[in-house]
């Protein structure tokens, strides 16, 4: 660091400063100012050449995403740190997880996260649709990663089918049957489905948010990703239940609670009702 | 031809006569009928038990003309688009069928598993009213017996009924059961191998176990029911204690008319509480779940409520594996402990209590009345205990179902239930055990001193006593020699209503079916009119 600092200066001196460092110099030892001079010439091309140096300047930041990087400043730069580095212990760096992870954790008002704690909620967004589209262009722009694809409506294609079968084999895991979600450890859990929407289940997929893995486009196509999304959507959240009041699709754990507070209750009752008629 | 009168009165009267000359039914049917059964409403519970499984019969009947219990695979083409297309086995695209194609299929189905349930459910009720109440006691423990194992026979049942369909949750379900088998030590992978014809699945798990839940086990419940009711009849009903009760008497209802009509009125409601739970509440989605594929598991998995205590112990059971050094070595699984040990011990257990309780207190006489769950305080304290024992690990089936939507930690839950799993049962033990003593104490207290009237007394040096009202004419009213009377073991009045001091309470369920009965008067004092709202209760002369 000293070294790169005595570089730094020693360029300024020579493009302002060179008459006073002569006069200085050749009032002392000649041969190290011609040595010194030598690597601040060397040190200065390279300060002015490298690429790196030059790209974190000068970022050419689109209008939208000069207008995230004013949201991230904000709102953001708390926990994941300046240019989205990250911070230790607080947030992690956001360099290549793209405009979808974006699009997923504030689009769903995850984040910015109320506190630190085992996973981050899903809650009334705190940034509109617009906003949300800035910051994402901004963390795109910043490091790259994955998008999701333009339009509202990312199952039309879908065959449910298909569907339901990579759901079981890939979702079902954590957010169940019925999408209704599950817990995992340490007070982590999948959250359910019901509330979703398709950009929003797109970009989970792609992106791996939480403890999700990361579902890429070479493990799930994108035609495979459409199945998915039309069996959530067109199953899972519109089946008509046709067996009755569905219990919260929690499965036996609920219905044995039913056949006790329901069956045995009233049936105890009319065991009081009839031996009362004596 | 001169046509006959026929006399339409006198048809039943022939027909019977007819019928007894061939027979000679009157006799014996007599004695049937006469047959005295004692009114609790206690004593209903194992009835509802009984008429739960004549509805599985009836639905059952109705599942089987539809269900293919094969495993071939078939690609599904029925009416459920989210699945056409699939290729599925035969039993489970037919328990599909049975949903959305048959008419009326799916209510049967839900029916039929609503009505395991309750069957369950209702067993355990009334096993806990049997316990409590010391009706297993010489000479019923054979029947006490037979009613465990009608839990764990009825437990196979449900478990191979949830697995006939063959979808995903229940596939799950079927391989954990395979995972059990094997972890027994030495003969583990004979059994598994034996049961599934090979390694999991196999292609014939779903015709076994469809011949073990319609004819093999059906079988063994019929003949256990049989044994068990026959044994109600020859042994008599137990009675609770009261007037003219004893130990050698039945006093209660004829079996004919009265009880018949109750039972069979009971029956209707059963099977329409069944038939309501069915059509309003759905169970068991397996269109949800899809077929099973090896690979194929959900969050949530969970097996009936009846067997969730196996499921909760293993979820509580820690990862100690015990090697043995033989030959190359052997293992015994955690596994083995919490579902194939701690289910034996359960059963041992729950069979040999009667002999247990019986050799600790040296008691061998026959016991035919009744006793309160408080007059037998460490009795009813090991109950609780088991209770609580069983909730514990049930809850904990289910642990992650509460974690989840309760938003706590699965591992705190898991924690939990460990902790819970040891703390809870002597807690239950030592709480119960004091509510016993208490409510016994009160009910000698009652005994020595008589009624609360809620009259104070004001004294004259100024201090102020409750009046009670002694349940005996014999005792004085002074507070002091009171004579105590004997515990019946039977309800003792708390309440002056019970003691025709006031106004008897009015019966009915929802709503009077009598009017009040009117105050009695004393000779001299004209009845009263309309009632202040407030008025002083004076023993014997208003109603309040």
């Amino acid at each position: 660091m000293t070294s790169d600092n005595d570089r730094r200066r020693g360029l300024l001196a020579r493009l302002r400063g060179r008459p006073v460092a002569r006069s200085r110099g050749r009032r002392r030892l000649g041969a190290a100012v011609r040595l010194l001079a030598a690597l601040m010439l060397a040190g200065g091309a390279y300060t002015v050449f490298a690429p790196g140096v030059q790209a974190q300047d000068n970022p050419p930041l689109t209008g939208a995403a000069a207008e995230g990087k004013a949201l991230f400043d904000v709102s953001c730069v708390t926990c994941h740190g300046r240019n989205a580095q990250g911070v230790e212990g607080r947030g992690p760096s956001l360099i290549g997880v793209g405009a979808a992870s974006v699009e997923f954790q504030v689009g769903t008002g995850r984040m910015p996260m109320a506190r630190q704690e085992a996973q981050a909620q899903r809650k009334p967004e705190l940034f509109t649709d617009e906003q949300t589209r800035q910051l994402a262009q901004y963390i795109q722009e910043l490091g790259g990663g994955p998008v999701v694809p333009e339009g509202a409506n990312l199952h039309e294609d879908g065959n449910i089918a298909a569907g339901g079968e990579l759901f079981r084999i890939n979702c079902s895991q954590c957010h169940a049957f019925g999408g209704g979600g599950g817990a995992l450890s340490s007070g982590k859990y999948a959250p359910s489905l019901r509330p979703a929407t398709d950009r929003q289940i797109y970009a989970a997929m792609l992106s791996g948010p939480q403890n999700m893995p990361v579902f890429g486009d070479n493990q799930i196509t994108p035609e495979q990703k459409a199945d998915i999304i039309a069996y959530i959507q067109q199953t899972l959240k519109h089946d008509q239940d046709p067996g009755g009041f569905n219990l919260g699709r929690y499965g036996p754990s609920t219905e044995g609670l039913a056949i006790f507070l329901v069956g045995i209750v009233a049936l105890v009752f009319t065991s009081l009702w009839i031996a009362g008629k004596s | 031809m001169k046509r006959r009168k026929f006399d339409m009165a006198a048809v039943p009267g022939k027909t019977a006569a007819g019928l007894d000359d061939r027979f000679q039914a009157a006799t014996p049917l007599r004695r049937l009928l006469n047959k005295v059964f004692p009114d609790h409403w206690s004593f209903l519970l194992g009835e509802i038990a009984l008429f739960s499984f004549i509805v599985l019969l009836l639905t059952g009947v109705f599942l089987t003309f539809f269900f293919e219990p094969a495993m071939t695979e078939v690609v599904y083409n029925g009416s459920y688009a989210p699945l056409r297309g699939t290729p599925m086995s035969a039993a489970y695209a037919s328990s599909l069928d049975i949903s959305f194609d048959v008419r009326g299929g799916l209510i049967m189905r839900q029916m039929h598993h609503w009505a395991a349930l309750l069957f369950m459910a209702a067993i355990v009720v009334h096993m806990l009213r049997v316990f409590f109440t010391g009706a297993f006691r010489k000479p019923r423990e054979t029947n006490w017996i037979i009613g465990s194992l009608l839990f764990w026979v009825g437990f196979l049942a449900g478990f191979t009924g949830y697995s006939l369909p063959d979808d995903g949750l229940s596939g799950t379900g079927l391989r954990i059961a395979s995972a059990i088998m094997l972890s027994i030590p030495v003969i583990g992978s004979w059994v598994t191998s034996s049961i599934f014809g090979g390694e999991f699945p196999g292609t014939i798990i779903i015709s076994r176990f469809f011949i073990a839940h319609v004819l093999l086990i059906p079988g063994l419940l019929v003949a256990l029911i049989s044994v068990h009711l026959g044994l109600v009849f020859k042994q008599k009903h137990t009675q609770w204690p009261g007037p003219g009760r004893t130990n050698g008497n039945v006093v209660g209802e004829r079996m004919f008319p009265r009880y018949a009509l109750k039972q069979g009125g009971f029956f209707m409601v059963v099977f329409g509480v069944i038939a309501l739970m069915g059509g309003l509440f759905q169970i068991n989605p397996i269109w949800l779940f899809g077929p099973y594929e090896a690979w194929v598991v959900s969050a949530a998995s969970q097996p009936d409520w009846y067997v969730m205590f196996l499921d909760g112990s293993t979820r509580l059971m820690p990862a100690w594996e015990i090697p043995i050094p033989i030959g190359d070595g052997y293992v015994i699984p955690p596994l083995f402990w919490p579902t194939v040990v701690l289910p034996g011990i359960l059963v041992a257990l729950s069979t040999l209590y009667p002999f247990l309780e019986a050799r600790h207190l040296k008691d061998y006489r026959s016991h035919n009345l009744l006793q309160r769950p408080r007059d037998v305080p460490a009795r009813t304290a090991v109950g609780a205990m088991a209770v609580a024992f069983y909730v514990v690990l049930t809850l904990s089936g289910a642990n992650d179902v509460i974690a989840d939507k309760f938003q706590i930690s699965l591992n705190a839950m898991t924690w939990a239930g460990r902790i819970g799993l040891l703390v809870l049962p002597p807690l239950a033990y030592y709480v119960t055990y004091r509510l016993c003593l208490g409510l016994q104490q009160h009910d000698r207290e009652v005994l020595a001193h008589g009624v609360e009237t809620g009259i104070i007394r004001r004294l004259p040096d100024g201090r102020f006593v409750e009046v009670h009202q002694p349940l005996s004419a014999a005792q004085g009213h002074d507070g002091e020699a009171h004579g105590e009377l004997e515990y019946a073991g039977w309800v003792v009045p708390k309440k002056m209503n019970r003691l025709g001091a006031l106004g008897p309470a009015i019966r009915g369920f929802f709503y009077p079916i009598e009017k009040p009965a009117e105050a009695p008067v004393s000779p001299g004092h004209p009845p009263v009119e309309a009632r202040p709202e407030r008025e002083e209760i004076g023993s014997g002369e208003r109603r309040g």
